[in-house]
Parts: C-alpha cells; sequence; structure tokens
C-alpha cells in the first residue's frame, strides 16, 4: 500500500455510492476494524477510488474495512474488515441522506 | 439516493480556473453546511463520469444551492463546469451526502477552519451557514493557497474577517507586497500563531488535497488537539474532487 502511487481520499469520498446501498449517512457512523480493532467514524476511512471499485482502509493499521464493485448490473459489497457498525441516531434527522 | 435534475440559474467566476455556479434543484431536500453533491455528466454515447463538489452555499429553502469548481487540467468533468456550461443547461445531480464533515447551527463551541486551496468551498458553506442562524460561536479559518490571485471569495471575506470569523492566510508560491513571512507551507509555528489554543477544545475542519490534510491534521496533533476534534475531508489531486 502505498499512498504515493495511489493517493487516498476518505470516507466522505465514498459516501455518495454507498448511499445507494445504507438507509443512513455511512461517514457519521462508527465502526470496528476487524484486525487493529480500532473503533473510528467511516469518514476517517482511508478510501481508494481508483480501482476496480471502491476500497476502504482502517486509517489506524492498513486493514481493508470495505470493498465495493459495480460488476455490470450487480452490485457486490464486502464488508468483512469490520467486526460492527454504531449508528448515531439523532443523525437521522437531519442528515440529509 | 436518486438523481435529481438541476438546472444552471448563475454562474461567477472566482478566479481565473474557478467557477461557481448556483443550482436550482427539483425536490431538493435541504442540507447542512459542509455537506457535498456528486454531479453526473453523461456523453451521447452513454459514457458518465461522476465527480463530488462541496456545496458552497448556507441552508436555503429555496431549492438553490451553490458549488465552487476549480478546473483541472485533463479533467474529465470541470472544464466542462468552468467553461462550457451556460445558464439553463441542466445537470444530473445526488445529494446532499454526508452527514459527519458538517457545522450545525446549533453547536456553540469554538471553530477552527483550516483550508488547502478550494478546500476551502465547504468551509465557507460552515461560515455562512454561521452568519445566516446569528450563531456567536468563534470562528477562526486559516486559508493555504498558492498566490493572493487564488483566493476565493475575497471581498466576503474580508467583509466578514474580524467581526465573523478570524481569517488568517499563508501563501505557499507568492504572497502579497509587505508580506511578513515568505511563501511556504503551514508549518508548527503558523499553526501555534493563528489557530486556537488546543485547551479551548475547537472542533477543526480541515479540508484539501490529502497531503495537505494528511500534513496539517499531524500539526494540530502535534499542538494538542484530540484527534476526535479533527474532522477531515480529503481530495485528490486527479481526483477532480471539490
Amino acid at each position: 500500500m502505498s499512498s504515493e502511487a495511489y493517493p487516498h481520499l476518505d470516507g466522505n469520498a465514498a459516501a455518495g455510492e454507498l448511499n445507494r446501498i445504507f438507509a443512513f449517512d455511512i461517514t457519521a457512523t462508527e465502526g470496528q476494524c476487524s484486525n487493529c480493532g480500532a473503533r473510528r467514524r467511516f469518514a476517517e476511512a482511508h478510501v481508494y477510488m481508483k480501482c476496480p471499485g471502491i476500497v476502504a482502509r482502517c486509517a489506524g493499521c492498513g486493514h481493508v474495512l470495505l470493498r465495493l464493485v459495480n460488476a455490470g448490473g450487480r452490485l457486490l459489497l464486502d464488508l468483512r474488515g469490520m467486526t460492527y457498525l454504531v449508528l448515531d441516531t439523532s443523525q437521522f434527522q437531519d442528515s440529509g441522506g | 439516493m436518486t438523481w435529481r435534475t438541476a438546472t444552471v440559474v448563475g454562474l461567477h467566476d472566482e478566479t481565473r480556473t474557478a467557477r461557481t455556479l448556483t443550482l436550482a434543484v427539483r425536490d431538493w431536500p435541504g442540507h447542512v453546511a459542509g455537506q457535498h453533491v456528486d454531479v453526473r455528466l453523461t456523453a451521447p454515447d452513454g459514457y458518465s463520469a461522476v465527480r463530488s463538489y462541496s456545496i458552497a452555499s448556507p441552508p436555503s429553502a429555496d431549492g438553490r444551492i451553490e458549488i465552487t469548481v476549480e478546473q483541472l487540467p485533463n479533467g474529465e468533468v470541470s472544464p466542462y463546469l468552468t467553461e462550457e456550461v451556460v445558464a439553463g443547461d441542466e445537470l444530473e445531480l445526488r445529494g446532499p451526502i454526508g452527514g459527519w464533515f458538517v457545522w450545525r447551527s446549533d453547536q456553540r463551541e469554538p471553530i477552527q477552519l483550516l483550508a488547502g486551496g478550494s478546500g476551502i468551498v465547504p468551509l465557507m458553506g460552515m461560515i455562512r451557514s454561521r452568519l445566516l442562524a446569528n450563531n456567536a460561536a468563534p470562528f477562526r479559518l486559516l486559508y493555504s493557497v498558492r498566490e493572493p490571485e487564488a483566493i476565493f471569495y475575497r471581498e466576503e471575506l474580508e467583509a466578514l474577517s474580524a467581526k465573523h470569523v478570524t481569517v488568517n492566510y499563508a501563501y505557499t508560491r507568492a504572497v502579497p507586497n509587505d508580506w511578513p513571512r515568505p511563501p511556504g507551507r503551514v508549518d508548527r509555528d503558523l499553526i501555534a500563531s493563528v489557530t486556537w489554543p488546543a485547551n479551548l477544545n475547537a472542533t477543526c475542519y480541515l479540508c484539501g488535497p490529502t497531503g495537505f490534510v494528511e500534513t496539517v491534521a499531524d500539526l494540530l496533533s502535534m499542538a494538542g488537539n484530540r484527534r476526535e476534534k479533527i474532522r477531515t475531508e480529503r481530495f485528490g489531486p486527479t481526483g477532480e474532487r471539490k
């Protein structure tokens, strides 16, 4: 993983695509990395958009949290890198999603 | 989240390479300062490109939003939005997007804004939102730009400066006449002298190219700001974000 060759963005950049799937705003959602155990907002994840799809990695250890691939009319979502998500229900009113 | 039709109703040049578009969006649900939209352009042959742009305008009920677009060399979308688009044109848009990199008008704590280049756009939305809401939260802005000519919203920032937001500039390539500092990037000394002291526990909003965000987030952290209080939004050098 070289941030020089593939500059990462962050969870905000993937939110438009992920909002197609999730009913809530993913950026404010807290998730736990299944590798290092760090708990962070998804907005803080390092996101690589220039792949065949989207890859989000833990900002702490680089472990893959999420992959999303759009393959000919099928959307493939791999969430293996996150142990759980915590939703802040107060965000639902005005997050605009 | 569905794609909506947006009609271009106003165009305003901010700099030689950046333009603000006012869009009237059908069924716009309203937004919070700091959120962005995705814009989709589709060619006659069906090829489409999607790019994200931050909203520069404060929340309003009239179904209009403003985005400011910086033209990138060899970009697929930004040259169209900065040069070719005319009033009356229609674009496809989805949003508003994001609930983390936002400032809500009921926040009362001190706010530190830090912008690199066109990273000013969502932060301007926050400054305008604060003004509209008559919120007295103390705001400071540190705005890093290549040169004085590259400043967005220049006159508006000048008018708001001091009374509504304390504005400091960092020039990386060329400085104005009689400027006390040589051109240079944001560094530890500048962070120490113009941003809120860490003991005020300000919420920091940091937006710019990835390298700028990484560097400045580290500097804020070293100055004693807690990581949970530093909210970031990055865009890539070729990603045509913002």
